[in-house]
């Protein structure tokens, strides 16, 4: 049972040392991603806004422009859907790009080049052409960020038919999962919570990848299965942990890849506990957890001993004032009560003071963004 | 600039002819229903598509264009048979019938792809000329878009990158005067000058008639030479008229979206008639004869070709969703 359930402390980490890996952020992990991708392919771009400023999104493209020039890594101008274009036709030539967003809201600006063009150009032209695009869209939470800088729209992106969707939890899929998604040559959605940022891991040195498609299985245990992906995976690690604490066994499977999505490891889980949890950073309506409700519901209806619970956003806009946003987002609580419910017993474990600010990922953030 | 030479008239002449008789015979061939697929003629503009292989490089010259792109896929050299197969849904179609009429390409000349969406093409091209920035490629990428295109945010978002980073790019508007049936004067204030609008962003910008074949062929020539010389995009507005229906095979004037005299004028202004009066001067009728002989000639066998041509596999619709 943690302390302190401060989420900057929660790690997902293995707890002997190697000497291949070291401790840094998640937005350190994202930097040394591009970095390494920017050395190994000169054709390379990164662009977004700004990706050349002097806060060079939250640190995440970090020395980047001074180390490779302006042509290839550059601040563009606030015309996010012809930037999308730009780096289709870029990425047609074999000049792949990761242009990103500070906030996954501006994406929306051009969804026409992503589900017209991006998605489209590799079928349409009966694999002419592939357009290795990743573009990193940032997910806001907190500080009054609002109805339009904190949605989390992987099931948008996820219903088109072309796109690959992955959304890591931790600093070291963050990184191997990023070098992955550049060198893919479809169009990659690389959705990050800005509340993951901060958070430190142990992270592989050097060029190292990770296969899109992959879940992980962090914690292993007979009773319930949980699913979760990006942010949410920091809420099931603290609800696991005193889950176990309570004698509750609990899979718990961080997605990492939305589409393709890693069914076998799900199913495989349920299959031994019979009962499933499905957590999603999204609104609830049509979400990511619905697909797999249905996906686990059809395939394994007479191994559920009960029906698959989901815990998402509720249908309703992230509201701004401090005061409305209480309670808006689920977390580990909200977990624990469930399995409170389903296994008919009290759980212990200390909750978290409420002194503490809902609104920051840990108490030394200030905003604005 | 001096008069095209009597050689570069003739191929001018018969580049023009061949896609007005493409164009004619796919309308034709339609209302046998086995082209199923919408299809926009681009019959009374072919004067702005069919210099291009003349003028610009097979391979190092990109092309990008719009729904009405026919013209301009012929004219760089696109390939025919493919192309036809591609309307018919051919397996040998130029996208194995995946993309109908609307979405074209044609690699080997240069013509790279077409879209179904206004404007959407745009930022395309001006990716592709990025590109060839930063790999060091020669060449130059046109981009072929209509009077409507300039009402969309992504072309000012495009054209804005293009002059920012000096990109070797010949923006051409298409000016037909209608969005469908929408006149201008619904779409655009009244008096508004495309071109001078272009040049206010701050590129090179011409206004040039896009009937007249011999001034669009030194228009290019011209525009080329700008990029070579400023190292910088340049803007062209052609204004020209359709003869079809916005999409489709027949006429539309009796819908009366556009009136008699206005259409009387451009038809009188035609470019193949235009240019035709000056060829038939210059050439003995047996030359001109045999030169339209060898276009129906090649027109036959390819729709022979493609009628004959195989559909794909019904279960390849499943294939290459992911490179």
């Amino acid at each position: 049972m943690p302390k302190d359930p401060n989420f900057q402390k929660i790690q997902i980490v293995k707890k002997n040392y190697m000497h291949n890996k070291k401790i840094i952020t998640y937005a350190e992990a994202i930097n040394e991603a591009l970095n390494l991708s920017l050395k190994k392919d000169k054709n390379l771009l990164c662009f977004g806004l700004g990706v050349g400023d002097p806060k060079e999104v939250f640190g995440t493209t970090k020395n980047l422009k001074k180390k490779f020039g302006d042509k290839r890594v550059f601040d563009m101008p606030t015309s996010e859907n012809a930037m999308t274009g730009i780096a289709i036709g870029c990425a047609i030539k074999k000049c792949s790009v990761v242009m990103t967003h500070q906030r996954l809201d501006f994406s929306l600006l051009a969804f026409d080049q992503i589900i017209n063009n991006a998605a489209k150009i590799f079928y349409m032209f009966n694999g002419e052409f592939s357009v290795p695009l990743t573009l990193r869209l940032i997910v806001g939470r907190g500080w009054g960020q609002g109805p339009t800088h904190s949605q989390s729209y992987q099931s948008l992106f996820s219903h088109v038919p072309g796109l690959k969707v992955v959304m890591p939890s931790n600093p070291d899929d963050a990184k191997k999962v990023l070098i992955q998604s550049i060198l893919d040559p479809n169009p990659v959605i690389y959705i990050e919570h800005r509340w993951l940022h901060d958070q430190k891991g142990y992270v592989e040195k050097g060029y190292k990848t990770k296969n899109l498609g992959k879940g992980n299985l962090l914690m292993s245990g007979k009773d319930i299965t949980i699913v979760s992906s990006s942010f949410m995976t920091t809420e099931a690690l603290i609800a696991s942990k005193i889950l176990k604490a309570n004698k509750i066994g609990v899979d718990l499977i961080d997605l990492c890849s939305i589409k393709p999505l890693d069914e076998k490891i799900i199913i495989k889980s349920v299959k031994k506990t019979g009962r499933l949890l499905i957590l999603d950073s999204g609104h609830n309506f049509l979400s990511i957890a619905s697909e797999i409700a249905s996906m686990v519901t059809s395939k394994l209806f007479k191994n559920l001993k009960l029906s698959p619970k989901k815990i998402a956003m509720p249908d309703f806009p992230v509201p701004t004032s401090y005061a409305l946003t209480r309670n808006f987002y689920p977390g580990h609580e909200q977990i624990i009560e469930y399995c409170e419910k389903t296994f008919k017993r009290k759980i212990k474990y200390r909750k978290i003071s409420k002194n503490i600010n809902h609104d920051v990922p840990h108490e030394e953030f200030r905003g604005p963004f | 600039m001096k008069n095209l030479s009597n050689n570069t008239e003739l191929n001018l002449y018969f580049s023009i002819l061949r896609i007005r008789k493409i164009e004619e015979r796919i309308a034709e061939e339609y209302s046998s229903w086995q082209i199923r697929c919408p299809v926009h003629l681009s019959v009374g503009q072919e004067a702005i598509g069919a210099p291009l292989k003349m003028i610009f490089n097979d391979k190092k010259d990109e092309v990008v264009s719009g729904h009405r792109s026919h013209s301009h896929y012929l004219g760089k050299g696109g390939n025919l048979k493919k192309f036809l197969c591609e309307l018919y849904g051919k397996k040998n179609g130029s996208s194995g019938g995946r993309a109908g009429s609307m979405h074209l390409t044609d690699k080997n000349c240069g013509f790279i792809l077409s879209s179904a969406i206004v404007g959407n093409s745009i930022p395309i091209g001006v990716g592709l000329a990025y590109a060839k920035k930063i790999k060091r490629e020669k060449g130059l990428v046109l981009i072929f878009f209509g009077d409507a295109a300039v009402e969309t945010g992504v072309f000012f978002e495009s054209v804005n990158f293009a002059i920012l980073k000096k990109l070797p790019i010949i923006f051409v508007c298409e000016n037909n005067f209608y969005s469908v049936y929408s006149s201008m004067k619904y779409r655009q204030p009244n008096k508004r000058i495309i071109s001078n609008m272009a040049s206010g962003l701050g590129i090179k910008s011409v206004n040039v008639d896009g009937n007249d074949p011999q001034l669009v062929y030194k228009t290019y020539l011209k525009a080329k030479k700008y990029i070579k010389k400023n190292n910088g995009p340049i803007f062209i507005e052609f204004k020209t008229f359709r003869h079809f229906e916005h999409c489709g095979y027949l006429k539309d004037d009796h819908l009366k979206y556009r009136n008699k005299s206005e259409i009387k004028y451009w038809l009188n202004k035609d470019c193949l008639k235009k240019i035709k009066k000056k060829i038939v001067r210059k050439y003995n009728e047996k030359l001109l004869s045999n030169l339209e002989r060898s276009i129906n000639k090649e027109i036959n066998l390819a729709f022979q070709f493609a009628k004959r041509s195989k559909f794909p596999k019904n279960t390849d619709s499943k294939k290459k969703l992911y490179a």
